[in-house]
Formats: C-alpha cells, structure tokens, sequence
C-alpha cells in the first residue's frame, strides 16, 4: 500500500480487525505498555505534550484537545470531574469510530484513563450511537477484561480509581451534540443546552465535564508513548498527526484509512480507494468531511489537502473526515435533498430556525430535483440556509445549511437546468406561482 | 457596578444580569417569545437575536447571554434586523392565518411581533403543517396548529405550578406540546399557561369565541375568592363580566391567578337573585324593595334586642360589614359574628389572626410547620411561593393534617390535635434549627371545639421556637374567607355575652337571624325569621323568610383585608343585577326604617367613619412591617384532645355561592373528583 504513512507509525494497527482485539493482543501491539510510567510523570505532562501534539478534535469542529482539557478547573473542589467520550457517531459517511470500538477498543479505555487523569476525573461515560449493538459488545467485554486486569476500577494497578460506564443512546443525531449527549447521559430528552455555561464549567450533572470524540481519545496514548514531536511530525503545522478517514461512494475501494494529515485529496483516494470509479475525470464532487461540509468541485480536489486549513479555505470542512465521492451520474440535487431530509428528521425541534428551516429547505430541494421550482427559488433557498445558519442554539442548524450552500455554490447551473427541462416537458408548469395563498 | 454599551450609550447593570436585561434597562425594546422573567430561560425562540462585541461574527440569543463589563451591545443593526426577520419568517411560515377567527387575535405576541420584525409577505409555497388539537381539560382550549413550541407552558406547568403534565413529545418539525395521553392538567393553577402562551395555541376554554379583547372594558380590581386578595383586572362588555386576568402584585399573586379566581367569572351571571323575595305560606314570591324592608323593620322592631343576631359572610366588603355591625350593635343587639367556621380567631392582638410574615414575606423562612392546612387548595399563590423555597433548597416544609399533594415534598407528622400535643422530634429538631422559622395556622385546625386549645397550644410553639424574633414574625394565619381579616379587624366578633355563629343558628336562640351573605353555615335548624342579604340564590336564601338582593364582589367598590392584613379596594366593574342594591346601602335603608339611623349617606362617609374607628383601613395597599407579640396568650389552653386536622376547603371549586353557580367550576370540581379517562386507547 502507497500513500503517505508508513505502517510503522500508525496508531490503529487492527483498524481492520485481522488481529485480536481483546486485552492480550491488544497488549501485543504495545497498549497499556508504560501507562503507569506516563501518569507518574503527571498530568501537567500530558496536557502540555497533548497541546504539543498539536492534536485537534477530531469530532469536526477540529478544537485543540489539550487546550480544551485545560480548561477544566485545575482542582477538584466539592463537584466531581467527568469525562465523556462521544462514541455516537451519526454523521452520514463517518464510520471511523466503530472501527476503533470494534478492533481496538483497547487504545480507547487506555486514552480514557489518561484523559481523566489528565482532568482529575475518577469518573468516564462513554455514550454510544445506539445503532452501534456490536460495538457495544465489544466495549462493554474490553472494559470487563481491563477490570479483570486490574488496569481500570479502583486500586488499579496504575493508581488512579476509575471507572468506565457505557452508555447505549437511543439512536438520535442530535445526541452527538455534545450538551444534548450530556442531557441525554442525565436521562432527559436530548436537546442542546444554551452556552454559556460551557460543560468544562457545569456539564453532566451539573459538575465539570470534558466531552471528546472516540478517536481523538483513543490516540492519546499512543502520542504519548512515542512523543508529542512525533505526532506532529505528520501533516502541516495545525493541521498535525494521523487521522482515520472514511472514504465511502463512487471509488473503486470504499474504505477507512489511517493516513497522516494534509494529505493530498487526490492521492488518498488514488492510493487507498483505487482511484474514483471510471477514472478521475468521472468525478463530479466531493463531500470531504461528513454530510455537514459543503462539497467541493473536482478542479477543487485536484488542489484539496486533507486538514482543517485547506479545506476551510475552500469553504468547506474537514469534519470527520469521512469523504464522500461522487461521480457523474450522481444526482447532486437529489443527493443534497437526501441529506436535508435526514436533517429535517434529525432537528431537535427545539429552536426556532432549525425546526422550521430544515423542513422549508428539504421540501424546496425535493421540488428542485425534479424540477419542479421556479428559478428564484434558488436564491430563496440560499436565503432561507443563511436564516438557518448561525441563529439556533447548536451546531445543527448550520450542518442542515452548509450542504445546501455548497450546492448552489457550485452546481447552480445543474438546478437551473433541471428546472429548464422541466418546464420543456410542459406547456405551462407550477412555479412559485403556486404560494400558499 | 459594571457598565455596558447598548446602541453607544453606556448603561450600568447589576452582575448576573442578561444582555436582554441590560438592554431593556437602557430602553431598547427587544422582541422575545420563549422568555419569560419569571420561567427559567429556554433560548429556543430565538427571536431576541442582537449583535454583542466582543463576540462570535453572529448574532447571540440575549435572554441567554450573562452581561460582561465593557460589553457593546447592538439591538438594530442590519445584521440583527436581518436575522430578526428570518426567525420571524420561520415562525409564520407554519403558523395559520386564521387571526380573525383566533381568541389570542388583538392582543397576540405573535401579531404584535411580526407587525414590528416581520416582512410583509410570504415566500413559503409549501404546504402548512397540521397538528391536532389536544385535551388538556376544562380550562385550557387547544389548537396546536398555531403553536411556535415557546415552552413557555411546559416550563411553567413543571417549575411554578410543579406537576409534571405538559411537555412536548416529538422531535423537529413534529414536535408537539401535550398532556402525554390526552389527559387533562391536574393544576389548579392551568389558567395561567393560557395567559403565557404568546400566540393562541392555548386560550382560555370557558371564554372561547366569547369576545374580542378590544370591546372590553378593563377594570382594575381585587379578587376574593381566597383570602389573598389577588389583583385583578375584570374585563366587562356591557352587563356582564367576560373575563378575569391577573394584574402584577410582587406582594401577593407576582403575576399567577388561580383557576378559581379567573374562571368563576361565569356564576356572576347564573342564578342571581335581581329581586327582593319575601316568603308567603312556606313560599317566595317577589316583592318591592319596600315591602320587603318593611317586613324586615317590622320584624326586628318587635324582636327583644337579645334575640337578633348577624353573620356575615365570606365574600362580604369591609363596608357592608361595618354597617351591619352598626345597625345591630345600635340595636343593642351583641349577637354578630363573621367567623361561620366557628373559629376561635378575633379578641385584642391583631397579629393574632394576621399572616405575619406576609406573602412575600414567607419566602424569607427556611423552616416551615403547616398546621391544618392545605396551602395548594386554600391559597393556591401562597402555596407556589412554599414550593419556589423548596425547590431551592431553602426551606423545609412540615405538615400536620391530611397528607395532601402540595406539589413538592414536606415531612408529613401526624393527621391532628394528637400530633400537636405532642411533636415528633422531627419537627422539633426543624424549628430549632431554623433561623426564620414560620408556622402557617389553617383554618382546619382552629374549627370546632377544641380550637381555642389548639391556638394556644400553636401560640406557646411560636414562642418556644422562636418563630417570632428581632424583624421576623413566622406566625401565620391562612384564612379562606376574603371577609375574614376586615371582620376581625373592626370586631365583628360577638359582643358582651353575644352568642357565636355557630350558637345563634342552633334552634331556638334567636328570633331574627340576619345572614349577610353568609352561605356556608346551615341555618335551617333555627327557627328564627330569616333575612338573607347577598347575591345568589345560594343555601342562604334557601331557607330565607325575606330576600334582599344585593351586589357581587364586581358589582360594588368595597374594602377587602387579605390574610396578611393588607387593605385592599375593588372596584366595581359592572351594576348590580336587576333591582339588586348594594349592600351597604340597603342595610342604610333599613337601619332608617328600624328608627336607627346609620350615621352616613354615601360610601364615602361610611369608610371615613370606618377609618376612623379602626385606622387599620386607612392605608390602602400597605402592608404593616413584622410586629412582635406575645403569641402564647392567645387561645385558651386546654386539652387538645384527638382531633384530625381538616381542611374546610372540601372542595376548592364549590366553596362559596358565586363558585356553586359557575358552569366552569362544576366542570373543574366533577374532574376534581373523577378525573375524565380519555387516555388514548
């Protein structure tokens, strides 16, 4: 295999699962190997080489995680620390974190005691996707077996209690928002909570709390052992270390990838994947970071890296980095309708422009890509996604807008033709002449 | 203080305070639905957007948002307009246009709103969504339809009124706001969700499509259907009282009013005496006023003075009172009474019937001893303070008396007088703890024989504990009675050797018992010629020889004393029915008639001779600060014996005439009893 990362600095060895996941071989592939050496040099050591790690969120927002574990107050006073690991992967295209859970469940509970200990947290809820049964499964038996072993629960052999919880949510989207996961880990209806207060001053239960993706957890071990310089040997500076990215759609390959940051769009696809169905040229767009980011063009991905900065300059995202390919018989009218709609079905309904923002948009894009719509809608509909976009109360809102943005941003001309050919179809045709009166 | 700019000018606020709050401070209006000042804050509408630097390049929620020193705040930038009119633009794109056939239509946040921050047309072509309508019981009329999911009611169903019975279900665009499974809110406090809702998915049931807000005539008045005095504002087109809205009163109802205060409304109207009766061969029949004064003066002219008596009633003004009790203290008669439950309350020391801590005033206690009543159905705004100090963990709540649902937790210690003679360490240890401890006395606790032993021995605890200290004075009186507190002030108590309510009614004591709107006691068994003054054709004017036809509580400008001393005016709002006077002067016509007569022409010369002979009436609207007073004097001691506390209030919805001719509290009370299963099947 080509691409940019060598098998020997990869952190997800088993990511395919050809290995045994339990303790033992999990112990093989060098987990749990120092980490009592580690938490004795203590935690002002592993936040300072986790901040120098340049290690960024990788839930998608690309937050640094050592900054955010700063954050957390430097002493425990009279409410417990908390850590929560967001393992409720929904994002459509994103599959990375069921990877991990599944094969190297191990890297995860290890970088949850680092964390906690890093925060002063006796205490770690991981809240799973509720799709995710095996998953669970698994979790639950590597925790077991790292109780069994001692490595975890009290008087463990590393000197620092704690205990890990798996929580199975119920299946919403919205519950990956991290105040709705905390809502919901407290048993009530997971809808987002206004911030401020931020979780790392009153989050689950009320008590400070630092909520991070399952990977960006389960690499902490790994930067540790071998160097903070290490990690951010990969990739361009902030926009270090390796990332697990899901390539799903038109590639030859559909796969999940370890592979060091900034990597060339191009080349990830070409050296993993096998290179886009019917040749590069067939490609038509690409998602490159979970449905939520806009997508870009294939002039784009010629130039595109795989970090948070090339991306964003494209006005797009990295997010997950779960890409999405698709080629020239893709309908990207249809293929955005899609994901409004699954927006539309995820709004918590609790604000305002999201609960009747996503549904406008979805049902102008179902009229769109048939045709069916009148030419001003276009800019409507990019009207009403602004609307949405940065006025609710969580991230939402604007994950519903962006895909639309992107949309209209590049393929305008594939609406507008589709309305053409619709109303070519017809002697006379219902535009927006049909508003509800 | 810290300073913040709104739209360039610098304003000082209090830390902790909102950037909604500070801007208000500074005279920005800012448009809100889901925030309430008195709700915990939801942020969901969305619709207060501003612009705040330092600050993320988008516009911020500003119910949410803590104020920080040196903080600009921007209220009408093109940035927030703009987004002001989208959230605006979402809201009514699936919000029917049905305003002309709409109760919430002229006085609608929604309206108001979208004529201020809206755009002037629609760009939506899409279908409108639908949600069905949902029982939520006799109170609350739904059309889910127009709902914008504020939660505005969910949040003051669940925080203020504390039970758990509106939420919403659902997620996105299907989310809906319901009682679960169709049934109906148990609250006695539901009317108020309708008053919140800011568009009218919820409206008042008992007054749909009776009215548009704009034909009524608002008068500001005091409510008495409990010894509150909640401030009100009757609504009247014509003759008739269409509606009762709370006013604010930080003292008394904040802004809440309950069920019983709002919806009783419709027994105005119902069953009514509009002429005066006088009995003839076992039957009324209608008579002239004159005829039927005259059967009453003769009446009483030919009575020994010993053997006329009065009691007044509960929803009697100060007014009416005092001329009562002047016309029969000038008779020479000592037999009056305004205590119908045979209370042992009255006598010198004022604090000793008063709720001494005041309303507001008991949110200061962090110890607090029910005793014999039940606060949730007796004075449903009291209770809601009780529950705020729980819910914050600053007080703890006993009770001794019928294990009620009070809507919050207390420690329940004994059913009676037995409990009392002797008090579970529990509460002993609570009172001893407490700094401001406060014991609230219910009526149910004083009635019948043992009464005067069970204040006594209620008076010696308050001084043990200390419930009456340096500024603090915790002993409190609930009443139920609106008449209540005036009576006792202006002692309308039996004089020398005057026999009690319960006494003159018993057979054979009397032979004119004079029943000024006294309903709630029986006097069938007494034999005596009967005259009934008041404003239904209730139990009192069941038995009645003569009925003279008087005014309701809207119908007459009267004095009301609530339980914690506070002087109140009501106004009149409409005239009183048919031929029906009020009550004072019809007791001046008849005092001219008995040859006794009263010594003022005019409402104005009664209660100047009012004030004059009790100053306590002089101060309208003014609470006295905590006065200190020797509690273990009142009462008589004695044995307590083994009596179960209950209180009188059998039935909140049935408790007074007005009450018993109300359509809408007949609804409540049969729900009250048997809730209606229309559960989902």
């Amino acid at each position: 295999m080509v691409g940019i990362l060598q098998d020997k600095d990869r952190i997800f060895t088993n990511l395919y699962g050809l290995h045994d996941w339990t303790l033992d071989g999990a112990k093989s592939r060098g987990c749990w190997n120092a980490t009592k050496d580690m938490l004795d040099l203590g935690r002002d050591w592993v936040i300072t080489n986790v901040k120098n790690s340049g290690l960024r969120g990788r839930g998608g927002a690309g937050f640094p995680t050592g900054l955010k574990w700063s954050f957390m107050p430097k002493e425990v006073k009279d409410r417990p620390h908390y850590l929560v690991v967001n393992a409720d992967e929904s994002e459509p295209g994103t599959c990375k974190d069921r990877e991990i859970m599944r094969h190297d469940p191990h890297l995860l509970i290890e970088g949850c005691l680092i964390a906690s200990f890093a925060m002063q947290a006796h205490a770690c809820y991981i809240y799973l996707r509720g799709e995710y049964v095996l998953e669970r499964e698994r979790m639950e038996a590597a925790v077991k077996q790292a109780y069994d072993a001692k490595l975890i629960g009290k008087n463990n052999v590393h000197g620092w209690d704690f205990d890990v919880y798996i929580h199975h949510g119920a299946g919403a989207y919205i519950c990956g928002e991290e105040t709705a996961l905390l809502e919901s880990l407290e048993g009530k209806k997971g809808q987002p909570r206004l911030k401020p207060p931020f979780p790392a001053g009153a989050g689950l239960y009320g008590c400070p709390t630092t909520v991070n993706n399952v990977e960006s957890i389960a690499v902490v071990g790994t930067i540790l052992r071998r160097g903070a310089e290490w990690f951010a040997g990969f990739g361009r500076p902030n926009n270090t270390g390796t990332k697990i990215m899901s390539i799903s759609g038109h590639v030859n390959r559909p796969c999940n990838v370890e592979e060091a940051m900034s990597i060339p769009l191009r080349q990830l696809l070409e050296d993993h994947c096998g290179g886009v169905r019917g040749g590069w040229d067939n490609l038509k767009a690409i998602i490159p970071g979970g449905s939520s980011v806009p997508m870009i063009t294939r002039e784009m991905s010629e130039s595109a890296l795989m970090d948070f900065d090339s991306l964003r300059d494209m006005q797009s995202g990295l997010g997950t980095a779960a890409v999405i390919v698709m080629d020239q018989s893709t309908d990207l009218v249809k293929a955005i309708a899609r994901i409004a709609y699954f927006y539309k079905h995820e709004s918590c309904g609790q604000c305002t422009p999201c609960r009747e923002g996503t549904g406008w948009m979805w049902r102008v894009l179902e009229r769109m890509a048939v045709g069916e719509a009148d030419p001003t809608e276009i800019d409507l509909l990019l009207d009403v996604s602004k609307q949405v976009e940065g006025h609710t109360i969580c991230a939402l809102g604007d994950a519903a807008a962006w895909p639309v943005q992107g949309l209209i941003r590049h393929f305008r001309h594939e609406i507008e033709d589709r309305i053409s050919q619709y109303r070519s179809r017809r002697a006379n045709f219902a535009g927006h002449a049909i508003a509800a009166e | 203080m810290p300073v913040a700019k709104v739209n360039g000018v610098d304003v000082e606020f209090e830390p902790g305070m909102t950037v909604l709050q500070v801007a208000e401070r500074a005279g920005e209006e800012i448009p809100r639905f889901c925030y309430h000042e008195r709700l915990s804050i939801a942020g969901n509408c969305r619709m207060c957007l501003v612009e705040v630097k330092p600050g993320p390049p988008k516009p911020q929620a500003s119910c949410a948002l803590p104020a920080a020193d040196g903080q600009e705040i921007f209220t009408d930038t093109p940035m927030v307009r703009k987004a002001r009119e989208g959230v605006m633009e979402f809201l009514l794109i699936n919000h029917p246009l049905d305003c002309p056939i709409c109760d919430q239509g002229g006085e609608c946040d929604l309206q108001d709103q979208a004529m201020g921050y809206g755009r002037d047309g629609s760009r939506y072509a899409e279908n409108k969504r639908a949600v069905e309508e949902k029982h939520m019981g006799p109170t609350i009329k739904t059309y889910m339809t127009r709902c914008i999911q504020c939660t505005r009611c969910v949040r003051f169903i669940t925080e203020v009124a504390g039970v758990p019975d509106i939420g919403m279900i659902s997620r996105g665009e299907s989310a809906e706001i319901t009682t679960y499974l169709e049934s109906s809110v148990n609250s006695e406090l539901s009317g108020n969700v309708n008053d919140l809702c800011p568009v009218g998915a919820l409206t008042h049931r008992p007054w749909a499509f009776h009215y548009r807000p704009w034909e009524l005539k608002k008068t500001e008045t005091i409510d008495v259907m409990d010894a509150l005095g909640s401030n009100i504002r009757a609504d009247a087109r014509g003759s008739e009282v269409m509606r009762v809205l709370p006013r604010v009163h930080e003292g008394i109802n904040e802004e809440w009013l309950s069920d019983k205060s709002r919806y009783v409304v419709d027994g105005l109207t119902t069953r009514r005496l509009d002429r005066p009766f006088v009995r003839e061969n076992g039957k009324l029949r209608a008579a002239s006023w004159d005829e039927a004064l005259g059967v009453v003066a003769d009446r009483l002219k030919a009575a020994s003075a010993d053997l006329v008596g009065v009691v007044a009633g509960d929803l009697q003004d100060a007014e009416s009172m005092k001329a009562a009790l002047d016309l029969f203290r000038a008779l020479g008669s000592a037999h009056t009474d305004c205590r119908q439950d045979g209370s042992p309350l009255g006598g010198d020391t004022r604090e000793g019937w008063l709720f001494n801590s005041g309303l507001a005033g008991i949110e200061a206690a962090d110890a607090v001893l029910i005793v014999g009543a039940d606060p949730r159905v007796e004075a449903p705004l009291l209770n809601t303070r009780l529950r705020k100090i729980w819910l914050s963990g600053q007080a703890e709540v006993a009770l001794i008396g019928e294990q009620v649902d009070l809507s919050y937790d207390y420690n329940w210690l004994g059913t009676g007088s037995k409990t009392l003679s002797k008090l579970p360490k529990a509460a002993t240890d609570m009172l001893s703890r407490a700094e401001r401890p406060a014991i609230i006395v219910g009526a149910g606790a004083l009635a019948g024989e043992t009464g005067p032993a069970v204040l006594n021995a209620l008076g010696a605890l308050a001084k043990k504990y200390g419930v009456i200290a340096d500024g603090w004075n915790g002993f409190n009186v609930l009443h139920t009675a609106a008449s209540r507190v005036g009576g006792l002030d202006m002692g309308f108590v039996p004089g020398e050797g005057g026999l009690s309510a319960t006494d003159m009614v018993k057979k054979g004591q009397l032979d004119v018992l004079f029943l000024l709107g006294a309903d709630e006691i029986d006097a069938s068994a007494s034999g005596a010629f009967t005259v009934y003054l008041g404003s239904h054709g209730d139990r009192g004017a069941h038995g009645a020889d003569v009925i003279l036809p008087g005014a309701a509580y809207t119908e007459k400008s009267g004095l009301y004393v609530n339980t914690e001393g506070r002087v109140q005016m009501a106004e009149r709002v409409v005239f009183p029915k048919g031929q029906a006077k009020e009550d004072w002067a019809i007791l001046r016509a008849l005092s001219e008639r008995v040859g006794h007569t009263l010594p003022y022409d005019t409402l104005d010369q009664l209660r100047g001779k009012l004030m004059a002979d009790h100053p306590t009436f002089g101060r309208i609207d003014y609470l006295a600060p905590a006065a200190a007073f020797d509690p273990s004097k009142l009462g008589v001691k004695g044995d307590l014996g083994d009596v179960a506390f209950a209180s009188p209030i059998r039935d909140p919805y049935l408790s007074n005439p007005i009450a018993r001719a109300s359509a809408t509290m007949a609804e409540l009370s049969a729900q009250r009893i048997a809730p209606v299963a229309m559960a989902a099947e």
